[in-house]
């Protein structure tokens, strides 16, 4: 019998469920160990050095050195162990979250002050609201304004 | 013998904690939030509880992928402020309550949960921010903490359901504890949120607000409620108000008592990238 997985179709969003876990764990045990500083400081030193001494796919290397959130979470990363990242490069969650967006950090942050994303066309993938593919990426930061290195 | 007087929920976002412990609690945007909290505060400097049961979850602090418990209490006598890339927060150490934690242990067990029994670990955002929300900045916490820890990181996170009858599991053990103690029981996280994706920031107010009013008086068919209605209608980090149903599951009222009395509600967006909710409810 297949496992009941009904999120699959749900846009612009990827559960962290035990299959995604177990392609993410060495990248998510990466992100674990930033939480101490030695390991923070020999990170920043030298990004590459440090990501090979993990067991991680060249992808998952690639894709922490660009700093591209979606594309760690589709290798399996978690936002929890990916916001270490983050908190290493001095970023706040809500610019972690937004980064995913393709909006400029001021988008993002007025786009919540607003009262944030509606659910409305983004319950399921073929609808037509704004974190549905046909409308990626969302806002201006592609244009290099406030694009993360 | 020990009663469950109270039931408080909230939500546990880690950029209230840091406007509070960097001063920002008066700036204009963090002024609503912390508004919402002040009745809070006075009520429970008023209720004197003598232990708070805490439902939270760890984000990646205490258990990394190498452990995940699905229910885990917090059996020790103190728990430390957890570094969680920023620094520990600058709280009071959790002191906790390894007796009735462990009779509550022995006793939930027993009635078939299976729970995992963390005798050292490091307490996050999830359960410090809570506390800071309702105590302010004490130089130590009012009372001792029962942390219990439900994974809602990795999927699939328990049920609806299975919280709200381990809440009920929960208010047996506290009810048979033979100490006659004054005892809150707090549910955390949510209210909607998303916090990866191109679909991050969504929020539903509807869907949060009828949550509020159905975990008040409808709470048993709020727990049949499936993951997948969360995570379409709250964001994927919504699926966090399940803890909710845990702290609810053990209120009078599911047992055949009196309706508990709403004493306060409270709803705010945005607090960073979610919903904020609040909830007391009273044991009459």
């Amino acid at each position: 019998m297949s496992l009941d997985k009904p999120y699959l179709d749900v846009p612009g969003t990827t559960i962290f469920d035990a299959e995604q876990s177990r392609k993410g764990y060495w990248l998510n045990q990466f992100c674990m160990s930033l939480m101490k500083s030695e390991n923070r400081e020999r990170f920043k030193a030298n990004e590459r050095a440090y990501l090979n001494e993990w067991q991680m796919t060249e992808a998952q290397k690639d894709a922490v050195i660009e700093r591209d959130l979606n594309k760690c979470i589709s290798l399996g990363g978690n936002i929890y162990f990916l916001a270490k990242i983050g908190a290493t490069d001095g970023k706040s969650f809500q610019q972690m979250a937004g980064s995913m967006t393709g909006m400029t950090e001021e988008e993002y942050r007025d786009m919540m002050v607003r009262g944030g994303r509606s659910a409305e066309g983004n319950r399921y993938l073929g609808e037509d609201g704004d974190a549905q593919p046909q409308h990626q990426p969302q806002g201006k930061s592609h244009l290099g304004a406030s694009k993360t290195p | 013998m020990a009663r469950i007087t109270s039931s408080v929920y909230t939500s546990h976002v880690p950029a209230i904690g840091a406007a509070i412990d960097l001063g920002k609690t008066q700036e204009p945007y963090w002024q609503p939030v912390f508004k919402g909290y002040e009745y809070s505060k006075k009520w429970l400097e008023q209720e004197k509880p003598d232990v708070i049961f805490l439902v939270y979850n760890d984000h990646a602090t205490a258990f990394s992928l190498e452990v995940i418990p699905t229910f885990a209490i917090g059996t020790a006598e103190r728990f430390k402020p957890a570094d969680e890339g920023w620094g520990p927060r600058p709280v009071p150490v959790v002191q906790g309550h390894a007796d009735l934690a462990a009779h509550i242990s022995h006793s939930v067990i027993q009635d078939d949960f299976d729970l995992t029994i963390v005798n050292k670990m490091d307490v996050d955002h999830g359960l410090t921010v809570p506390l800071s929300l309702m105590c302010g900045q004490p130089k130590e916490w009012p009372c001792p903490v029962i942390p219990f820890a439900v994974n809602v990181v990795q999927y699939p996170v328990p049920s609806g359901n299975r919280c709200f009858e381990l809440g009920r599991a929960i208010g047996r053990a506290i009810k048979s504890y033979p100490e006659d103690l004054n005892v809150q029981i707090w549910g955390t996280g949510g209210m909607s949120h998303q916090l990866q994706g191109p679909r991050a920031g969504l929020i539903n107010k509807e869907f949060d607000n009828t949550f509020l009013d159905k975990l008040i008086a409808d709470p048993k068919g709020l727990a049949s409620v499936p993951h997948i209605d969360y995570v379409r209608e709250a964001g994927s980090e919504g699926i966090e108000l399940v803890m909710w149903l845990i702290a609810r599951g053990a209120m009078n009222d599911v047992e055949g008592g009196k309706p508990p009395e709403v004493k306060h509600r409270f709803y705010h967006v945005p607090a960073s990238n979610t919903a904020v909710g609040h909830l007391i409810l009273e044991n009459k």
